[in-house]
């Protein structure tokens, strides 16, 4: 086997000095009935054939490179310098261990140190950990943190956030003595202000937002600060962190805990994952943070050095009282984060942010010019829209199939009410003839 | 060579004006969105990103890569992480842009390829565990274990059993285990091992009752060691009406060997970045596939992968189900490289996974019990503990024999874990190494025994070949400087005469 | 090691001195070496409810986290705001400025309950054994 180096020799000598006479005997501790059950997996492969398994099997796939893609919803198709990918790809960093062994580990360590300086700057919070599984599992943990944190068991989230990361708070509460109430949103896509009001109460530990929000709509968040705070309740905001570069931070909006999916900075689509859940807090809720946290400090010999912190919080030290379960994160994912928010610099992410819009905004005005279809003009945006059509989505989706355009998402399936929308997303990877021909395709829909 | 003063942050190498890409110049829009929204809307803080080209990055990166260990440089013997080779054809395929550039709200149709790829490892994991379905959502190792309790919770809910609200663990469990389970609220009990390192069937019997909800298993345990009363114990707990949960964090030793479904386990993890070879990225991103047997499945997560029609499909309509764990599937990319590992493998492959890991730990375990008695000596599975309980008399601990051994290019082992081994070392030498690597290990920790009668400061103050030497912890903890910030504002590093 | 006679102590390490119907805890000199350098405490909340021998609040070592229980059932009158950013006096002086609450004894027979110094040492000897 070529990633086994064990040669038949080996083997005999090694049964020997261990004073054994087969292989079988260091299974005496297995009851018999249980050794070696019958599996059904095909026989090995040679790489000649493994990779045209996989070349064959991966046609069966289209992808937002073979087809002019708007598909948004939480994953977005976002440039990645080429230089980003290598860096990542360095083995150094890509088969290291979880650096529990700081002087074996310095490489990783001062990455994720540097991600979580950048991440800090980006949401204008204190502290970012370094990193979470995605963004509906760091906004669950942070509801979670929320719950613990006021001794209060309600959170309040609105129905503008996604719907998967609504779903994955409703699956973590259901076990636990905690519960989730949500706030709808107007016909523009925000959310509603006096139900939130109404539901705020001395029961609320947190109220969740998402700007843009799932329908792609900039929450007006003014005041929300002050609500929460006065009720005696947390503020977490979950933002796209490339638009955070141009529009305001959870840190100026006041929130407590910013959260969200760091997909955006170079992260492939990869059906989904793996991807990055970013997790920013105050100063004030240090010790609460679930996950990893590096820190700067000295070595013996007064050298700077880098060390994974706050571990007292952790489970291998709390088992059953830690702040949280998590163990594994994303690490690698925050280094690519980390290598793609480093190359963009201040100017290349302020720029792509706009860029964003700019496509954004380019395309809904073309769209709002076609007869059937309408959009709302007025509403803030980032590089996402809803788009309100003459007939149902999938009639939109199978028509453009021929052209090899995948239009959006339809959003009955998420929001029943919304009959006939769908959903639009256009990055700085869109030319304008990409959004010329979109919008003439869509005009002969 | 490394170049040590190479320590600088990013943020300090910037210089004003400089890039790193360029971007498109042209704005398709008349005005600039930015002045169609309200200021409210807006940053009003700059943005303080640093300032480099790409060359400087690069060689930044480049440059603090080389101060890691990793597995594609060095030996990691590091117990219960399974930190074997990570094959290069698994990168190669999860980066072909046929799955790399899917998205995942795509049309059904349009992801077929993908589908089929779940469908199949998920027929693989079954085939390995003896389970009856799985989810392949869950993120990391944890992350299975939290969507595992989940599953135990809901089916003592739909059984009127809801008042079950005890999980057990053996006191020489992984850490994930207690937190997952009080994570969901469940009181935490730890069963003592019995002088072998096993689970003690009587200390079970006794805390076994109407109450228990679950019995949480790692086996073999984290001693290395098979737990031999296994069908007695999942016998017992099954009469009680409570559940069991196998940890698949050491599964590495049973491919073909063992099945946990046969054992009698009705949950199971997997940690595919351990067993099935997908890389650790210095932590993470993993994947922690959840299998269980058939009275369970409704419970799973939504979506599961069908066949129908010759068609895969994502189907969502369990109505029994704990919900969502995860947006859209699971960690993909992880899933593509484990199906590539099992399909380059095959049966007979991933048999000799297990045979050459459980021969190299016996091998080592033989070789090292001259110098550091072994907490259980007994035939082991993939990995051993030794007990390092002498040179505490010399003030030195595992840890600092760990540290030792990195002067010698090879990764610590883990230490002073299991808790219920004094001063231990786990050690978990994975089938990917050499005869030759493992006599290398052999001979460094014979010298550090050694080190420690003759010259134990050489141990206590290790390691020296190193860019850095014992990073000072408390002082991370006590004044924590966690981000470029907090150095600049609190000016931390002027305060505390750190030299850079 | 120091075990003053004044205090009274309990078998999960703390110490406790009394002054009319309030007593001050803190952990002793024992427990601070064992934990060694401790790096936050979490000390109770003012007005909050002790139960005996129970979870009241937690110190930090660099890899480990220990429960510090309540030595007497009562009300928190006073705590140690100083640890916050001094967890160090918790080693330097833990009969002193290491302190971590005040308590109003609920029943002054717990006080009796509680051992002398040299009952301690005697505990602690037969611990090591």
């Amino acid at each position: 086997m070529h990633y086994q180096p064990m040669t038949e020799n080996d083997k005999q000598e090694m049964l020997k000095q261990i004073g054994v006479v087969s292989f079988e005997d260091l299974l005496e501790g297995i009851p018999t009935v249980l050794r070696h059950p019958q599996i059904q997996i095909p026989e090995p492969l040679s790489e000649i054939e493994v990779q045209s398994l996989l070349r064959k099997i991966g046609f069966q796939n289209a992808t937002v490179k073979d087809h002019l893609s708007f598909i948004g919803g939480g994953s977005y198709e976002h440039f990645i310098p080429a230089a980003a990918a290598q860096i990542a790809g360095r083995q150094e960093f890509y088969t290291a261990y979880t650096p529990y062994q700081p002087e074996a580990s310095q490489g990783t360590l001062q990455a994720l140190y540097e991600y979580q300086s950048l991440m800090v700057e980006l949401t204008g919070l204190d502290v970012s950990n370094g990193s979470h599984y995605d963004g509906a599992t760091s906004m669950a943990e942070a509801a979670l943190l929320a719950c613990r944190h006021t001794e209060r068991n309600k959170i309040l989230v609105a129905r503008s956030v996604h719907p998967h990361y609504r779903s994955i708070l409703k699956t973590y509460f259901e076990a636990t003595p905690y519960r989730v109430q949500e706030f709808g949103f107007d016909q523009d896509g925000a959310f509603h202000r006096e139900e939130f009001a109404r539901l705020l109460d001395s029961e609320t530990a947190a109220a969740i937002f998402q700007t843009p929000n799932f329908l792609g709509r900039l929450e007006d968040l003014d005041g929300i600060e002050k609500d929460l705070h006065s009720a005696g309740a947390l503020f977490i905001l979950s933002a796209h962190p490339l638009s955070l570069a141009a529009l305001k931070t959870p840190g100026e909006w006041g929130a407590d805990i910013a959260v969200g999916e760091g997909q955006p900075l170079g992260i492939p689509l990869s059906f989904g994952g793996p991807y990055l859940g970013y997790f920013a807090a105050t100063k004030a809720l240090i010790r609460r943070i679930p996950g990893r946290l590096v820190g700067m400090t000295k070595d013996a010999e007064g050298r700077r050095a880098f060390c994974l912190t706050l571990q007292a919080r952790e489970q291998h030290i709390r088992r059953e009282r830690a702040a949280s379960n998590i163990c594994t994160n994303q690490a690698l994912c925050a280094l690519i984060a980390c290598a793609y928010m480093t190359l963009m610099g201040k100017e290349g992410m302020r720029e792509a942010a706009e860029i964003n819009m700019d496509r954004a905004y380019y395309l809904r005005d073309r769209i709002s010019e076609l007869p059937g279809f309408s959009v709302s003009p007025k509403n803030p945006v980032f590089n996402e829209f809803v788009v309100q059509s003459p007939k149902p989505f999938s009639e939109i989706e199978n028509a453009l199939k021929p052209q090899k355009i995948f239009p959006g998402i339809g959003l009955e399936p998420f929001y029943p009410e919304m009959k006939n929308a769908f959903l639009v997303a256009a990055t700085e990877t869109k030319t304008q003839s990409d959004l010329d021909s979109f919008a003439e395709a869509l005009r002969k829909c | 060579m490394l170049i040590p003063q190479e320590n600088q942050l990013s943020f300090e190498k910037s210089g004003p004006g400089r890039r790193g890409v360029k971007l498109p110049a042209s704005r398709f829009c008349k005005k600039k969105p930015l002045e169609r929204i309200p200021d409210l809307f807006k940053r009003a803080k700059n943005l303080e990103f640093p300032e480099m080209t790409e060359p400087e990055i690069v060689r930044h990166f480049v440059n603090l890569s080389r101060k890691n260990f990793s597995i594609d440089t060095h030996f990691y013997p590091l117990g219960s992480c399974s930190m074997k080779y990570n094959p290069k054809i698994n990168e190669w395929a999860a980066s072909l842009e046929n799955f790399a550039w899917v998205h995942p709200l795509q049309p059904e149709s349009s992801v077929q390829g993908i589908l089929q790829i779940f469908y199949e490892l998920e027929k693989d994991l079954l085939s390995i565990t003896g389970m009856d379905r799985f989810t392949l959502q869950p993120a990391a190792g944890a992350h299975g274990e939290l969507t595992g309790m989940m599953l135990v919770r809901a089916c003592h809910a739909a059984r009127g059993q809801g008042k079950r609200r005890k999980v057990l663990v053996p006191d020489s469990s992984h850490g994930t285990n207690p937190a997952s389970a009080a994570l969901l609220g469940y009181h935490v009990l730890e069963l003592k091992s019995n002088s072998r390192g096993r689970v003690d069937v009587r200390a079970l019997e006794e805390h076994l009752d109407e109450e228990t909800a679950c019995l949480m298993l790692t086996n073999p345990n984290t001693l290395g060691l098979f737990e031999e009363d296994i069908l007695e114990i999942t016998k017992r707990v099954h009469q009680k009406g409570a559940l069991l949960y196998y940890d698949g964090a050491n599964l590495n030793a049973l491919l073909g060997i063992a099945r946990p479904g046969d054992m009698g386990f009705d949950i199971v993890h997997l940690n595919l970045h351990k067993t099935f070879s997908t890389p650790h990225g210095g932590g993470g991103p993993g994947s922690g596939p959840v299998g269980v047997k058939k009275h369970l499945s409704p419970f799973l997560p939504f979506p599961l992968v069908e066949k129908q029609a010759e068609k895969y499909r994502l189907v969502e309509n369990q109505k029994e189900s704990i919900g969502r764990v995860k947006s859209f599937y699971g960690n993909t990319g992880m899933l593509i490289r484990a199906f590539v590992y099992i399909r380059t493998l095959g049966l007979s492959g991933l048999r000799q996974v297990s045979e050459n890991a459980i021969l190299n730990a016996n091998y080592l375990k033989e070789k090292l019990k001259k110098f550091f008695p072994v907490a259980v000596d007994e035939p082991c599975m993939h990995e051993f503990v030794l007990a390092a309980r002498e040179a505490k008399k010399a003030d030195i601990h595992a840890a600092d024999i760990g540290k030792r051994l990195l002067d010698y290019g090879i990764h610590a082992p883990t230490v002073h874990f299991p808790l219920v081994v004094e001063e231990a070392l786990m050690i978990e030498p994975t089938e990917s190494e050499s005869k030759e690597t493992l006599d290398h290990f052999v001979e460094a920790l014979a010298e550090i025994a050694q080190e420690i009668r003759q010259d134990p400061e050489k141990v206590r103050q290790a390691p020296h070949t190193l860019p850095v030497r014992r990073p000072d912890e408390v002082l991370a903890a006590r004044k924590p400087v966690l981000s470029y910030r907090d150095q600049v504002r609190e000016r931390i590093l002027l305060a505390e005469g750190i030299s850079s | 090691m120091k075990y003053p006679k004044e205090l009274k102590y309990t078998k999960t390490h703390e110490w406790v001195r009394r002054e009319g119907g309030k007593v001050t805890a803190g952990i002793t000199d024992y427990a601070q070496h064992e934990i060694s350098d401790v790096v936050f405490v979490e000390i109770p909340k003012v007005g909050q409810a002790a139960q005996r021998e129970k979870p009241i609040s937690v110190v930090e070592s660099v890899k480990a986290a220990f429960d510090i229980y309540a030595p007497v059932s009562g009300k928190v009158t006073k705590v140690n705001t100083e640890l916050e950013s001094d967890p160090g006096r918790v080693n330097h002086d833990c009969y002193g400025e290491g302190w971590f609450f005040e308590l109003e004894m609920a029943d002054e027979r717990e006080w009796q309950s509680l051992m002398t110094a040299e009952e301690y040492e005697n505990s602690l000897k037969q611990e090591a054994k």
